[in-house]
């Protein structure tokens, strides 16, 4: 951590100390009557303090405001980012060109011979409206044009979900920003409606931003949100339904006596954002959370308050992790240990644990960490310091941002909403007028049979599209094969599967010494070979193999037998055009004794989102073929091992379109 | 009496004259070492003094307002890379046709997407914004070059846009 005394070192040159010349007439002043030589000095004292006042000033502008000096402080004294695996690298070498892979070494002898014409050598593929216009998705929730990017203050409501969201009604860029606002009776069919909230205060003049919804015990809903002023400090205030009877909640009135919160001192201006939904403390006062950050160290913020409109800032932090940077969208909440069910947010004691969530700024990932909340001395104590917030587990290894969770009573669960980024380059969203996605909600919870990881999974109500389905029972794939799986058209589909590595040939594999030594994101993706792995499906992929997007596990073996398991996501062929994101995602997921490998895949269009092992480790990633788009996606079962023939099953349904759709009164639900 | 007012107001003449040069030189020497330091955490150390001292409101500017600046650096190079692709567009080089409305759709990403999110997001302070318009734009810079294999009658401008845009992206992540 920076010391801000280093600071101090461009301050220390001779001019901020004033050099006082000798006086030539000193000596002949002492010769002077006395009441002379008194007036003299006073004159000269006089001068003195005139001059460093005018010396001061000038220092003072030169180093202008204290909230500069502490960034400035932490210019001199940070690091550059680390390269490769960052999504902040310089853009040259985020941009690698894919070097022509020319022939992924075994993927198939189908594929040697057929795939002849590589187009990745650097010439750039023209993007059409047919290809753009099919990115779309079916049964994502996206605003009809333009930009969005985070969820906001999700509640459900006399019979209706509402989703908000940070919105740009100008363009495909963020910018001017908005709340945007849609219902649905079951997180899957949204009907938008119109913008909950703009910038029509002084107070959110330069942003409508995010913020939580709290659903008080007598029903009343109150939203806090972040505004940046006319003079862009970073302030909470408080908005409320206009009229608590409509179930749409159409109208919302900001609270007169906003900002409700003001950075408070030795907080920088426009490091104080994104306030919580508020839970209930034993001595009855609500409490919210904001995150913040003090040089480089990412910190949460604690406020009390009984009315949502004045708050008692409590001394102390309720959590800090050194090297993080700012934390973005806090979330904190309870999970049981116990049942499957969510907990409301102001639930504790005995069979709860707490989780706390960050975005961190610096690497736009999601973070959490499992641990204890101590109410007494308002703190979270990570059950694994070593994978603390922003150090360790992430809800999602792929694109996934500004998540936040919300308690649904009416089905005892807690659902998490992410936002997803474009992959893709600006010119393609200018081009088709929109940017950017949210996942398919998410129901989280404990994993109580690891007891360190949650579970995610898709909400129940996303099985409502499934359409007509198609079974494939133990499906072998020997070392280097591809096998087509015919579903006819895989643009729309959620596949089940399941994977087993042959057991006689598994033994005979040879251990490996450093059993983490895979990385998904180091890795050559699925044309890596290895003994166990990469084996998996080929989603979004052409007939010719031109194009396709493997979700693989790659599984190595310890010297003790047991296996470590990674779960990825691999963008590298995933399309010809070479303007587009091609990392390979993921992360390490436990398979616990007796369990096979299994999957769920949501492929809708341009997004494909992963889930492994029930939900332990989650991949989403943004995905734009120019071939395998409509009726020419296809779905392959791929083995790229070199030692061992799996065993696959897996259930593929054709999925609904979801009809997001502007709210019309006169249509019915 | 005179004699003490004549010694005073000398005595006043002679500190002001040999502090006030030291008081604009100890400005000076802050801004230079705000800049000079900023400029080093850049891949591009050259392009990055080139360009914040080339606008006198650099002087004076914190990290937030040199990026601001390197924001408008970004804007001019644009320009000029689109009025040269019109120029060329008008003077009806067929073989490049394709390659040059490539690149001007390109280009009018950044000047009506990348530098407009970066410009707002730094004044509006939400600079991971910024940062991603600025890398962006020199993403396009770089497509565009691409467009031409190797026979690009934009390469000095393609590279100029590049070159601001990686020291503009590196200057904000500073902010964040």
């Amino acid at each position: 951590m920076g010391s801000s005394t280093t600071s101090n070192e461009s301050n220390d040159i001779p001019c901020s100390y004033i050099p006082v010349p000798d006086s030539p007439d000193a000596a002949g002043a002492a010769v002077e009557p006395r009441r002379q030589v008194k007036g003299l000095f006073v004159i000269f004292c006089g001068m003195l303090v005139l001059i460093s006042l005018v010396a001061f000033n000038g220092y003072y502008r030169a180093s202008n405001n204290g909230h500069e000096q502490a960034s400035l402080a932490a210019a001199l004294t940070k690091i550059i980012v680390e390269e490769s695996g960052s999504e902040t690298v310089p853009a040259s070498s985020r941009w690698q060109q894919a070097a022509s892979r020319g022939v992924s070494a075994g993927v198939s002898e189908k594929t040697n011979r057929l795939f002849s014409s590589s187009n990745s050598n650097g010439e750039m593929y023209p993007w059409n409206n047919s290809m753009l216009s099919w990115q779309r998705t079916a049964f994502h929730f996206q605003p009809e044009k333009n930009w969005m990017n985070d969820p906001n203050g999700p509640l459900y409501y006399k019979g209706w979900y509402h989703f908000f969201y940070q919105y740009n009604p100008n363009g495909a860029i963020w910018g001017d920003i908005v709340w945007g606002h849609a219902i649905s009776r079951d997180l899957i069919h949204w009907q938008h409606l119109p913008l909950a909230m703009v910038a029509d205060q002084w107070y959110d003049k330069n942003g409508v931003w995010t913020g939580s919804a709290t659903i008080l015990p007598n029903g009343e809903i109150i939203m806090l949100y972040t505004g940046s002023t006319n003079e862009s400090v970073q302030v909470q205030n408080l908005a409320y339904p206009a009229d608590p009877s409509d179930p749409l909640l159409i109208d919302w009135v900001k609270y007169p006596s906003n900002p409700v919160l003001f950075p408070p001192p030795g907080i920088g201006a426009t490091d104080f954002r994104d306030p919580t939904t508020a839970w209930l403390t034993s001595q009855g006062k609500w409490r919210i959370t904001i995150g913040s950050k003090l040089n480089k160290t990412g910190i949460a913020l604690v406020y009390d308050t009984v009315d949502f409109k004045t708050y008692e800032k409590i001394e102390g932090l309720l959590h800090a992790v050194p090297k993080t940077g700012m934390w973005e969208c806090v979330d904190f909440f309870p999970v049981s240990k116990e049942v499957k069910n969510g907990l409301d947010t102001s639930i504790n004691g005995a069979g709860v644990k707490h989780v706390m969530k960050v975005s961190l700024d610096d690497d736009r990932h999601d973070y959490y960490a499992i641990g204890t909340y101590d109410e007494k001395n308002v703190k979270f104590i990570a059950d694994d310091v070593k994978n603390d917030v922003g150090i360790g587990l992430r809800y999602d290894y792929g694109v996934f941002y500004a998540s936040k969770t919300f308690f649904d009573d009416s089905k005892a669960r807690r659902v998490l909403w992410g936002w997803i980024g474009e992959s893709d380059a600006e010119y393609a969203d200018v081009a088709k007028g929109w940017a950017s996605l949210q996942g398919i909600p998410r129901t989280v919870a404990l994993d109580t049979k690891t007891g360190s990881n949650l579970l995610q999974w898709p909400v129940a109500e996303v099985e409502s599209l499934r359409l007509r389905s198609d079974e494939f029972k133990d499906l072998k794939a020997k070392p280097g094969s591809v096998v087509p799986i015919d579903v006819g058209t895989a643009t729309q589909l959620d596949i089940v599967a399941e994977f087993e590595i042959e057991k006689e040939e598994l033994e005979k594999v040879t251990s490996e010494s450093n059993v983490d030594k895979y990385n998904c994101e180091s890795s050559g993706g699925a044309a890596q070979r290895g003994a166990l792995g990469p084996f998996g499906l080929l989603v979004l992929a052409d007939d010719g193999l031109s194009e396709y997007t493997p979700v693989y596990f790659y599984v190595v073996k310890g010297s003790d037998g047991n296996l470590k398991t990674s779960f990825c996501s691999d963008q590298s062929r995933s399309s010809v055009a070479n303007d587009v994101v091609k990392k390979t995602f993921g992360s390490f997921v436990p398979v616990l004794e007796g369990e096979k490998f299994s999957v769920r895949i949501l492929v809708d269009h341009s997004i494909v989102e992963s889930f492994a092992q029930g939900g332990r480790t989650t991949v989403t990633s943004r995905v734009y073929p120019t071939r395998a788009i409509y009726g020419a996606a296809r779905l392959f079962l791929f083995n790229n091992a070199t030692d061992v023939s799996i065993t696959a099953s897996l259930k593929v349904w054709q999925m609904n379109s979801a009809f997001i759709r502007p709210y019309n009164p006169d249509q019915s639900n | 009496m005179t004699n003490l007012k004549t010694i005073t107001i000398f005595f006043f003449f002679l500190i002001a004259m040999t502090s006030l040069p030291s008081i604009i030189h100890c400005r000076t020497l802050n801004d230079d070492k705000l800049i000079e330091s900023t400029c080093r955490r850049t891949p591009n150390y050259n392009v990055c003094i080139q360009s914040l001292k080339a606008n006198p409101a650099s002087s004076g500017a914190d990290v937030n307002g040199l990026a601001q600046i390197m924001v408008k650096v970004m804007t001019s190079k644009a320009n000029d890379a689109i009025n040269l692709i019109h120029q060329l567009q008008r003077s009806g080089s067929s073989s490049q046709k394709t390659a040059l409305s490539s690149c001007a759709s390109k280009y009018n990403a950044i000047l009506i997407g990348d530098i407009p999110q970066a410009a707002e997001a730094l004044q509006k302070g939400d600079p991971k914004f910024a940062e991603d318009g600025s890398n962006d734009a020199a993403n396009e810079a770089t497509f565009c070059e691409n467009e031409f294999n190797g026979k690009s009658p934009l390469t000095k401008q393609n590279n100029a846009m590049h070159d601001v845009s990686v020291v503009t992206a590196a200057i904000v992540r500073n902010l964040l």
